[in-house]
């Protein structure tokens, strides 16, 4: 994409300001800044490794291979890992996001056929702002603008599910093929399930005041930002999103560094190993009710693998938790009647496990 | 001048209440400032992401936190 172009989705109702093209010495200017920024991001990030070990084992002088001293590594390199590209990616995602509004997502997806429009929206899913407090709001304006069922639940089990920060802390702690098939996995969930719940033609299981309800939303404003605005939106974006899951970070980061220097090996194994079938289902039950956010469940998840539970099992906990909170089941019970919700709750459960047993399996 | 903050009640709805709150005050100017929490009202000013401000009947932002520049722009100063 050009900078200052035109996107080619419009809203020929309203009437956007074209962004002024910016002068090309601002343009050169930002992007030297943002080389810099990288390349001293880059040169930062591989310093992490060697200074956590000298602060350990030389500053404070603990003996290698002690559970003090391997609880402390873990700690001083993990957090500002983390922080790190947690920074950068939201960041990034920041950036990318100013393309998407809800606004603009509900007018690609109205009027698409099932299957296209669930792929599509199970993908506009990760890119599309969303609080989880707009679902219902969101939910209302999908539906009256005829998004059919299926595909407006295809992006709200996307959207929450496939986020930038669980898909940071996975990269960081367990390697990008652990992110990759989260990635993969989560994508696959929302876009059967919202099929799925698309073929039971469950309509009339939506509240009647949602469904009598004519909108038009043609009069909101369609904003085209310019360059610097996006960039302050990935500005901001850091300063929201960062302020406020760091300290969960830090202490899911904390707890993982506790198991990791005192857990004895393979003491999880019985318990959420590949042999117990049970803990499969057991993991997705209490994921329900919590209602973590990533950043907090990631390093405690990253610690329980290490001491021998399993990857699916694990993944399956982790896609609980964040995918089937309570606290957003309470507030769609407003448009849904109770039908609806635990088709919902047991069809997005069942993927899960699915996706939960073929990990222990294969791997 | 009649305004009204859209939103469920998260911290961002509080956050942008507060602003149009600040500003008003800033702009000195009378208006009435009214959080709307029910999500059939939301629906129907066409508002389906929030936080929103509708400022007499007509819809100013969505989705976000207007910033304090664009809020005392919308009041008129």
């Amino acid at each position: 994409m050009q900078p200052g172009n035109p996107d080619n989705i419009d809203n020929p109702a309203a009437t956007p300001q074209p962004a002024p093209p910016l002068a090309a010495s601002v343009k050169v200017k930002y992007l030297l800044t943002a080389l810099a920024g990288l390349a001293l991001w880059y040169a930062l990030y591989r310093q992490l490794a060697p200074f956590s070990s000298f602060f350990t084992y030389q500053l404070l002088g603990l003996a290698p291979e002690s559970r003090l001293g391997e609880a402390i590594e873990f700690f001083v390199y993990d957090t500002p890992k983390v922080l790190m590209l947690l920074v950068l990616i939201v960041y990034a995602v920041g950036v990318l996001r100013s393309f998407f509004t809800p606004e603009r997502t509900r007018k690609i997806l109205a009027g698409k056929r099932e299957s296209t429009g669930n792929v599509l929206a199970a993908l506009l899913g990760i890119v599309t702002p969303f609080c989880s407090c707009s679902a219902v709001p969101l939910f209302i304006g999908f539906v009256t603008a005829g998004v059919p069922l299926g595909v407006t639940f295809s992006f709200l089990i996307s959207a929450p599910m496939v986020n930038e920060i669980a898909l940071v802390l996975l990269y960081g702690l367990l390697g990008w093929k652990v992110a990759a098939l989260y990635l993969g996995t989560g994508l696959f969930i929302a876009i059967v399930a919202g099929w799925t719940i698309g073929r039971l033609k469950m309509e009339r299981h939506i509240e009647d005041w949602v469904r009598e309800m004519h909108i038009n939303a043609s009069d909101i404003p369609d904003e085209r930002p310019t360059w610097i605005e996006r960039f302050g939106q990935g500005k901001t974006a850091v300063r929201d999103i960062v302020g406020r899951v760091w300290i969960f970070v830090v202490l899911g980061i904390a707890v993982g560094a506790g198991i990791h220097g005192y857990v004895p090996e393979g003491f999880m194994a019985s318990i959420m190993g590949k042999d117990a079938w049970w803990s499969v289902p057991a993991a997705v039950l209490v994921g329900i009710p919590m209602y973590s956010n990533a950043a907090g469940i990631v390093p405690v998840v990253e610690a329980l693998l290490g001491k021998g539970a399993a990857l699916g099992t694990v993944l399956a906990f982790m896609m609980s938790v964040i995918a089937l909170s309570l606290p957003e089941i309470v507030i769609l019970r407003k448009v849904l009647k109770p039908g609806l919700i635990a088709v919902f709750i047991g069809v997005v459960g069942t993927g899960i496990m699915l996706v939960g047993y073929l990990f222990n399996i294969i791997i | 001048m009649e305004i009204k903050v859209l939103g469920p009640g998260c911290p961002k709805c509080a956050e942008a209440e507060k602003l149009m709150r600040d500003a008003v005050e800033e702009a000195g100017i009378e208006a009435t400032i009214e959080k709307i929490s029910d999500f059939q009202q939301i629906a129907k000013f066409g508002v389906f992401s929030t936080p929103a401000v509708v400022i007499d009947g007509q819809v100013k932002c969505v989705g976000k936190v207007p910033s304090k520049k664009e809020a005392l722009a919308w009041l008129g100063k």
